[in-house]
């Protein structure tokens, strides 16, 4: 298991959109690498035998009719944004990066 | 030797996204209707709401599983959904359900016609890469500008957000423009055929990236690929690819750099115009989603859905040609849209020969249809009627002048042509005895012409013959008219 930098820290705050000030980087690098030095403990076991798990709950198919029911909660939608404008989400200027 | 005797080849990779056209939307009952209000189809699901649960519809998985057949696909005997994380406002979630690494389908192909005017027709198979289902995304207004840049804010609408899609990703098989765009005008005829989508460019139910690369010759490595998009038409993605295979090679001959980005096809313009990306880098840090149980499909089922597919495009054009003894050309144009192929067989299943079907059908029909923007399902006159004009001119009954006196009528309100024609008087005279009869008349009327003809001049047949049919208003038989004409005249 390779060590979490500060840049890894960087990356992943960024990509979740959360803003980490640059003081807490430090604390956050290594509290990441205590919980994954945690989880590659798991590692260890010999899973070279065992097929994958995505999921607890072995369903397949679980499908539903081609059925359409109209919303009633349209007006509560679009009132939970945090703008809205008319009939539609308001979002803020979209920034190119 | 110089930059410019090399040969440049471009490498063309096309990312199909077609609307799967489903009543509700692929993993929740709100409706996919088009065109409506803003908002109106949206619901907890479709907006992501903690503690909703999506939900596959069955139809989605039908119509993908049938879409991949028709490509010739292997469909996945077991296949999930991932979430495709990215920060974008048109999608109200922050993550797009879409399948990652066990798509539905994989590793197919397909045959595309490639005509061009004043170049040869040629047949290319064309790999298919893979299918899977994704979740469509809603649409942005700009406020404040008519673009991106310099508005103040922006305006989301979620109708869209949730439709079906299948993502159909071709082989980097394709080299020129004409061929990327006959390429997609294959798949959307294959999936008009399969019924799976309306393929309606305009209303962006199926939408073309391009990926598109020059190297120097077919050995050579890839090239810098760039990624166009906003083509709405098949066209303009001709033009897109031609306008950025030239550009790249201008690029790489005056020694510049191609760069890696998505460009935007300016339809006005006629040109291709840099885009900032999305996101800085794309990492969209797939995993499968929590929510979706994978999907199974038996060779049972695979096998049922496979039997209801129609015959497809490239089979019927095949078959036009061998079977039936039509041109590449009459049989690209009759297989172009399933109604008009359907209607066609329905006519040479009533007993009429195929190159007449042919012609009445993609000429004076087709031509009519397009005027009162009709299409051939909607047409009064019926295949059964058509077939039956066309043996009465076959047999001698009607001429084909005739025909198209009647036409009027029955592409406006259908009808018995044998009906119309007897009702009309407009049969045609066959009788030898009746066209003899006045053959002589018309020979006594017009002695000079006569002697005229005897003493050589034998370009007054032409003149015989027009007069008699002004005589007849056009119903004689032209080949017994010539026939007996010819007799007198030479007794």
């Amino acid at each position: 298991m390779s060590k979490i930098t500060p840049e890894d820290v960087r990356k992943v705050a960024k990509l979740a959109r959360l803003e980490i000030p640059e003081d807490q980087v430090e604390m956050y690098t290594s509290q990441l690498e205590d919980i994954l030095s945690y989880v590659d403990q798991l590692q260890k076991v010999d899973t070279s035998s065992i097929p994958p798990t995505t999921r607890a709950v072995e369903v397949v198919n679980v499908l539903r009719k081609d059925e359409v029911k109209s919303t009633v909660v349209r007006e509560e939608l679009l009132d939970l944004a945090p703008q809205r404008e008319g009939d539609f989400f308001r979002v803020p200027k979209i920034l190119a990066d | 030797m110089s930059e410019s005797d090399l040969t440049w080849e471009a490498v063309i990779g096309l990312e199909t996204h077609v609307q799967l056209g489903t009543n509700s939307k692929i993993f929740t009952a709100a409706s996919t209707t088009f065109g409506d209000e803003p908002n109106t189809h949206i619901d907890p699901i479709v907006c992501g709401l903690p503690g909703t649960l999506p939900v596959l519809n069955q139809k989605v998985l039908q119509y993908a599983v049938k879409a991949a057949l028709a490509l010739n696909l292997n469909i996945a005997e077991q296949s999930k959904f991932d979430r495709k994380q990215y920060f974008y406002p048109d999608l109200p979630k922050n993550y797009q359900i879409s399948q990652f690494d066990e798509p539905i389908a994989e590793d197919g192909w397909i045959d595309v016609e490639v005509a061009e005017k004043g170049k040869e027709t040629y047949t290319k198979k064309v790999g298919i890469e893979r299918l899977h289902m994704e979740e469509d995304a809603g649409k942005l207004v700009h406020a404040g500008s008519d673009r991106l840049a310099g508005s103040t804010h922006s305006l989301v609408d979620y109708n869209r957000a949730g439709v079906a899609l299948a993502e159909i990703v071709s082989k980097p098989d394709l080299r020129t423009g004409r061929e990327a765009a006959e390429y997609a005008a294959e798949i959307r005829r294959i999936m008009r055929y399969l019924g799976v989508s309306d393929g309606n460019m305009q209303e962006g139910s199926l939408r073309c990236d391009v990926n598109i690369s020059v190297r120097q010759g077919p050995n050579a490595p890839f090239g810098t690929k760039v990624e166009i998009k906003n083509m709405n038409s098949f066209s303009a993605i001709q033009k897109a690819c031609e306008y950025e295979i030239q550009r790249q090679i201008n690029a790489y001959e005056n020694a510049e750099l191609v760069v890696q980005e998505t460009r935007l096809w300016d339809e006005s313009k006629q040109l291709t115009k840099s885009m900032r990306s999305k996101e800085g880098s794309s990492d969209y840090r797939y995993f499968p989603d929590p929510d979706l149980g994978p999907i199974e499909v038996s060779k049972e089922l695979r096998e049922s859905w496979r039997a209801e597919l129609p015959e497809l495009p490239a089979a019927k054009r095949t078959r036009y040609i061998e079977e039936l003894g039509l041109s590449a050309y009459d049989a690209r144009v009759l297989t172009d849209e399933y109604s008009m192929a359907y209607y066609f067989e329905e006519v040479v299943s009533s007993g009429a020969d195929a190159k007449s079907g042919s012609n009445w059908i993609t000429g004076d029909i087709a031509a009519y249809l397009k005027s009162t923007r009709q299409s051939f399902v909607d047409l009064p006159f019926k295949p059964k009627q058509l077939a039956e004009m066309i043996n009465m001119i076959n047999d001698g009954k009607i001429s084909g002048k005739i025909a198209k006196e009647i036409l009027p009528e029955l592409l406006a309100h259908g009808g018995s042509p044998q009906k119309i024609v007897a009702d009309r008087g407009l049969g045609m005279i066959s009788d030898p005895e009746v066209i003899t009869e006045i053959i002589d008349e018309l020979l006594k009327d017009h002695p000079n012409e006569v002697e005229a003809f005897r003493a050589g001049k034998k370009k007054l047949q032409g003149f015989f013959v027009g007069q008699l049919m002004k005589k007849t208003s056009g119903k004689a038989d032209p080949k017994l008219v010539n026939k007996i004409l010819i007799k007198k005249l030479s007794d």
